[in-house]
């Protein structure tokens, strides 16, 4: 029920300190070196420092139609595919949740077996059906394979959120006089609200990171952010392509945090995920 | 304002009975104890009168309707839970106007109602505050307000207030006591604290794995317990099985007359009916421990069989552990197969005061 993370106690925490060094240094220091690399047009070595900064290839990359339509095909398929996502998972969720049917255990753990293999071939095998079906290049045979890698959040998550919601809440819901639906509306989804919008957040960035099914499905017709990155860097060896790129991919990355911060609030955001 | 009737409803959860055959009216603006172990069926009892369990059979009219096809939010009824079951996402007002709101009552209405009931709870102002920032008292009185906004004919209160301290407790179903008179409203009041029932029902229904023990005005639950089981549930009683003979009920230590067909009984007297006087011959029992409570005393005695008993006594100056008595009972009653066989009130036994054997008749 805290709103806030419990504040550590008086004596100074070496451990603590060290790990968020540690993490620091794991995390920022690389984004740093990429941050870099994305402004400078000189950097020979051995010198720490670029010779020349400048913007020259934020405007070769920014001026290249294929950048565009990427990121734009990008943006589109993490929204097609969250939504999609979140309109079957999220009612497949609260069945899991709070119904009893027949093969509800299997079908939950099914969900999982997906993810337990080595993913590849399992997406090959895909291909291939998809290769029957003609979706082998389309936007929608992207959407449907990035679906499929969305639904272990998209279900786990949500059903241990409404698991959580206390069932007298939504009983002393019926006893005021709300319907069923009512309750889920006013009681339930408010109740596992900031947990289900984290799920959606994951879905979203992991979709607009996802490579090896946009790469396998979508070559050649469709190609996202993150694939047309990896061509960059396989065929040209300029480093300050893939750079760019990867700075411009740190964006959904950013909105998403500024948002998942405004709209639920660090706290709601913490307990979402079991703080 | 309502009367509810309820008749021969049971409850089954696969092959356990959570109630059985259980039936009661009542009347315009009682209130009504349940009071049993755990598991007795009482919140099921409770849940049923709500909407939340179907009952397997049986019937429950409000004011003459059948109500047992109705979901819970279509019964005139409003319920308290253990938990407070208050939203968490919503402030203290917005919990109290949800129910309103989803009547479709004009905003000053709402705004008028919700300040007079937060009143009514002594809460008011604190309608802005979230859930968290209360204390428990404060939460169970949010969750009271939310029922009571909406005037329902019958309110249902599950151990209310099982989880607060003891003071609070005693505060707060003085409290509730004082709303429900006020209000005149018709309320069941689940409890297995024997003290809150005799302090606030007008009648205790006693329950025992979902059956009816007992349904009678708390006075008479205490003085004249049904059954055996009600007699040792309800405040301390001693409990002695002996048997029957001749006209005397007979056991180690005790000897009384009572009017009875021979055979096996159980005499349950009193701590406060059971006096000890020095023992005048060898005595059968002594006396096991001393407690001094500054009003009275209460003396532990041991009959020659371990059995333990309490008796209730004015002083503990007298008594010291090991020391043999006599015991002396006053008003006790005697059961046998479940129900009441002989009652003895305290004038009679005191006229006749019992006397002391040495032959002893085991059960
Ligand atoms: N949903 C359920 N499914 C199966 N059995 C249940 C269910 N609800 C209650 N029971 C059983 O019914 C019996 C009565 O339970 P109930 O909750 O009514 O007891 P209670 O008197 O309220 O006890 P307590 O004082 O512990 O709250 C118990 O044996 C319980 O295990
Ligand atoms: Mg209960």
């Amino acid at each position: 029920m805290a709103a806030t993370l419990p504040a550590p106690r008086g004596r100074i925490d070496f451990v603590g300190i060290g790990f968020a060094i540690a993490l620091s240094v794991a995390i920022i220091f690389p984004l740093i070196v990429v941050g870099t690399w994305a402004f400078t047009e000189v950097w020979r070595y051995p010198n720490i420092v670029p010779q020349q900064f400048g913007l020259r290839f934020w405007n070769q990359t920014l001026s290249r139609a294929d950048v565009w339509s990427a990121l734009t095909l990008s943006l589109q398929l993490s929204t097609v595919v969250t939504l999609l996502s979140a309109a079957i998972c999220l009612p497949a969720a609260y069945a899991f949740a709070r119904m009893t049917f027949p093969g509800r255990n299997v079908l939950f753990f099914s969900f999982l077996a997906g993810h337990a293999f080595p993913k590849f071939g399992l997406l090959v095998a895909i291909a291939a059906i998809f290769l029957q079906l003609n979706l082998i290049g389309t936007f929608w045979g992207v959407v449907l394979i990035q679906l499929v890698g969305t639904l272990l959040f998209m279900i786990w998550i949500p059903v241990a959120a409404f698991q959580s919601v206390d069932r007298r809440m939504e009983e002393a819901a019926r006893d005021v006089g709300a319907s069923p639906l009512r309750v889920f509306w006013s009681i339930t989804l408010p109740q596992a609200g900031p947990t289900i919008a984290a799920a959606v957040l994951l879905s979203f960035v992991g979709t607009f990171y996802e490579t090896e099914g946009a790469w396998l499905i979508g070559a050649p017709g469709i190609r996202t952010m993150p694939v047309l990155m990896i061509t960059f860097i396989n065929n040209q060896m300029v480093i300050q392509y893939g750079a760019v790129l990867s700075v411009l991919l740190w964006v959904p990355s950013f909105i998403a945090l500024m948002f998942a911060r405004r709209v639920i609030g660090g706290g709601a955001f913490a307990r979402g995920f079991g703080g | 304002m309502a009367r509810l009737d309820i008749a021969n409803v049971s409850k089954l959860f696969g092959s356990t009975k959570a109630v059985d055959d259980f039936s009661i009216t009542v009347e315009d603006g009682e209130l009504v104890c349940l009071l049993g172990p755990s598991g007795s069926g009482k919140s099921t009892l409770l849940r049923m009168i709500g909407g939340f369990e179907k009952p397997t059979y049986g019937s429950m009219t409000i004011d003459g309707e059948e109500v047992i096809h109705l979901p819970p939010e279509k019964r005139p009824t409003g319920m308290v839970f253990q938990s407070h079951a208050l939203w968490s996402h919503m402030n203290v007002f917005k919990n109290i106007a949800f129910g309103l709101k989803l009547r479709r009552l004009p905003k000053a209405e709402i705004e008028r109602r919700v300040e007079a009931v937060l009143e009514l709870v002594g809460l008011s102002g604190y309608g802005q505050r979230l859930t968290h920032q209360l204390s428990g008292g404060q939460q169970q009185r949010v969750a009271l307000a939310r029922s009571l906004v909406l005037e329902p004919k019958i309110l249902l209160l599950d151990e209310p207030f099982a989880s607060l301290d003891q003071h609070l407790r005693e505060r707060l179903r003085e409290e509730v006591r004082d709303i429900q008179q006020r209000l005149k409203i018709t309320t069941l009041f689940v409890t297995h604290a024997q003290d809150e029932a005799l302090s606030v029902a007008d009648r205790i229904v006693v329950l025992r794995d979902g059956r009816t023990e007992q349904i009678a005005r708390p006075a008479e639950v205490y003085r004249e317990p049904a059954t055996p089981f009600v007699a040792g549930f309800i405040g301390q009683m001693n409990l002695v099985s002996g048997v029957v003979a001749d006209g005397r009920f007979g056991h180690s230590a005790f000897n009384v007359p009572a009017a009875v067909a021979d055979g096996p009984a159980t005499l349950a007297v009193r701590p406060e009916a059971l006096a000890i006087a020095p023992a005048s011959g060898a005595g059968m029992a002594h006396v096991h421990r001393v407690t001094d409570y500054g009003t009275h005393a209460m003396i532990d005695v041991e009959l020659p069989d371990g059995e333990r008993l309490k008796s209730m006594m004015p002083t503990a100056d007298q008594w010291t552990p090991m020391q043999k008595v006599d015991l002396v009972p006053g008003a006790f009653a005697l059961y046998r197969d479940n129900g009441v066989i002989y009652r003895a009130d305290a004038a009679l036994a005191l006229a006749k005061p019992a006397r002391k054997t040495r032959s002893t008749v085991h059960a």
